[in-house]
């Protein structure tokens, strides 16, 4: 293959990442824009939507698209359920406080981490997609699915922005991200916003892991990545701000599958990594982001 | 915070000295080595929480501290063939240069930016480990030949594998770093410190650099854990990329919180109660990380001051 088809294909691949990568992100943005905590734990939802995902469509036989859509309706639903009981029972006992509610996510990672590993065991388990269809490009197929995978994503994350700026739920919580006593003292029920926020952060993670499991596979430690890659996102687009976290994803995904192509991703990662450090180091609100108040 | 009266925080830290030294002619085989690991590993939290407990900076990336120490010492050994000494001075120096740079530029951020460059430092530093596998032995990790982990002094050479030699080696590194922890927290660098975790900005009007003296416990703090690494590497004779994992790093925080966040004994406490929890349940149960998280949230729910602190709180309010 020349240079052209194979950066085409790299660029695909690269889009389908930044795809998944943007849901997981900004859940990860939206629990730290609006609550103040940064959930160490995310990756591990992420990780649950996959296996609950796995877990509904071999319990439901017939078409493999009928499990994948059981799937992705009722995997979110759970990992949004467990996210709020999590909530409940330990980040609003700690009032929130940045440092604690870092530890105790730690804490959840790990419990998360050890009872897939214990209900589900150490083996990676593939999903079949829900369609199967080959788009003939002149160069080389491509998977049908993987360029869904990138509609269903936009779909998703135009919805969230719809929510976020067009309705009275995304004011309410667009209130309390900006000053949430204030919000309290005008009636929100900033408490009810922070369990909801805290579920559909969680949810995002699922749903993209639903998304992208038929192409990748379930497995108990597939959380490490999307967390660093979502970390990485979140700290460049500028902590809590929506479009920057989109711009960013796009701009990862693509650097991550072109960089992964061509040269080694241990190194690729290394690079990464750094700069994202020096950027949180020399930049703290991001490349996109403008000061915090 | 009050003031204790010197002659009886160093009778306890001496005390506690004795007995260990004590328990190494008393306890079974098992135990003995297992202590051993612990007292190591206690110098490693110590030196967390110095940084954590005391000037309140909360690091998630300091298993690259223990591992800078365990590599520095590790290949010293085992491609320069250099003596236990010099390795171990190798390791101590490798810790103290990492932290300083990594002091310079973290320290420029705070708070929720602190622990997540702290965490991204030390997984670039896991990933370098891994990348230059034809060095570090990637995540195999790298045996230290027994031939030559010996401490020659003078005419006796003491083989470091021998369970005795490495309990006592063990104690002298425990102690060292117990006393000058001690000695740091007493001094008036150490309230310069606690007064910067207690209130940054007065500390500042005071007329202190806070940046020099934030920096200057991350140096103390990464080479007290590179001295743990170091050990690790000589007395154990296991380098591996695990040790610079995330897990690492976490682990430190747990045994800091569970004993107790800037207590000069904490440390010891948190580490030897998580061993033996660890070891006991695992005779139960091979989810022992299930165990790491529900006491991580346990703690920081019900118990943020962790044993000690909990005694000082209570009873003991001289304890250093």
């Amino acid at each position: 293959m020349h240079f052209g088809p194979h950066l085409l294909l790299a660029a695909l691949e690269g889009l389908v990442t930044s795809a998944v990568l943007a849901l997981t992100a900004l859940g990860l943005s939206l629990v730290f824009g609006v609550m103040r905590v940064v959930n160490v734990a995310h990756g591990e939802f992420f990780m649950l939507g996959a296996v609950l995902a796995w877990a509904i469509s071999t319990a439901i036989s017939g078409h493999p698209a009928l499990g994948f859509l059981a799937a992705l309706v009722l995997a979110p639903l759970i990992v949004g359920l467990i996210a709020l009981v999590s909530e409940r029972l330990v980040l609003r006992r700690l009032n929130y406080n940045p440092e604690a509610t870092i530890v105790a996510t730690i804490g959840m990672l790990y419990i998360i981490q050890q009872l897939a590993l214990t209900f589900y065991g150490p083996e990676a388990r593939p999903v079949e997609p829900p369609f199967s269809y080959r788009i003939l490009l002149p160069w080389f197929g491509y998977s049908g699915y993987k360029l869904s995978i990138i509609a269903a994503s936009a779909l998703l994350l135009v919805a969230t922005w719809f929510v976020l700026t067009r309705t009275r739920i995304g004011l309410v919580m667009r209130a309390t991200q900006y000053d949430s006593e204030t919000a309290q003292a005008f009636g929100i029920p900033v408490d009810r916003v922070y369990a909801g926020v805290f579920a559909l952060g969680a949810m995002l993670a699922a749903v993209a892991a639903v998304l992208i499991v038929p192409i990748s596979q379930a497995h108990y430690l597939m959380g490490q990545d999307p967390l660093l890659l979502s970390f990485i996102v979140v700290i460049i687009g500028g902590l809590g701000s929506l479009r920057g976290t989109v711009v960013a994803a796009v701009l990862i995904g693509l650097s991550d599958g072109i960089i992964s192509v061509f040269f080694s991703p241990t190194l690729a990662k290394i690079i990464a990594t750094l700069l994202v450090a020096m950027v949180l180091v020399f930049r703290p609100q991001g490349l996109f982001g403008t000061a915090s108040r | 915070m009050k003031e204790a009266s010197p002659s009886k925080a160093y009778a306890l830290h001496l005390g506690v000295i004795v007995l260990l030294f004590a328990l190494s002619f008393v306890l079974p085989e098992y135990h003995h080595g297992l202590l051993a690991r612990i007292m190591v590993l206690a110098v490693f939290a110590m030196g967390y929480n110095l940084l954590f407990g005391y000037v309140g900076l909360l690091s998630l990336g300091h298993a690259m501290f223990f591992s800078a120490g365990l590599y520095g010492a590790g290949l010293a050994v085992i491609h320069l063939g250099w003596s236990v000494p010099a390795a171990f001075a190798a390791g101590l120096a490798c810790g103290a240069l990492l932290a300083l740079v990594i002091g310079l530029l973290a320290l420029r951020t705070s708070g929720v930016a602190f622990m997540i460059v702290t965490m991204m430092f030390a997984q670039v530093f896991y990933l370098v480990i891994l990348y230059l596998a034809a060095w570090t032995g990637g995540d195999q990790g790298l045996v230290v030949p027994q031939s030559a982990r010996v401490l020659v002094l003078g005419d006796t050479s003491l083989g470091l594998t021998n369970p005795t030699v490495r309990y006592m080696s063990a104690l002298v590194l425990f102690s060292i770093v117990l006393l000058v922890t001690l000695g740091i927290v007493r001094s008036r660098y150490g309230r310069v410190l606690v007064a910067i975790r207690e209130n940054e900005e007065r500390t500042k009007m005071l007329g202190y650099d806070i940046f020099s003296n934030k920096l200057a416990a991350v140096v103390v703090s990464g080479t007290i854990c590179a001295a743990s690494g170091a050990a690790y590497a000589l007395l154990f004779g296991y380098v591996g990329s695990t040790f610079a994992s995330v897990q690492y790093s976490i682990l430190p925080l747990l045994w800091v919180l569970l004993g107790g966040a800037a207590t000069t004994l904490g440390p010891l406490i948190g580490t030897l109660f998580m061993y033996y929890v660890v070891d006991v349940t695992s005779g139960y149960t091979s989810a022992y990380l299930l165990i790491v998280g529900i006491a991580l949230i346990l703690l920081v729910l019900f118990f943020p001051r962790g044993i000690l602190g909990t005694i000082r709180q209570r009873w003991l309010g001289w304890l250093p």
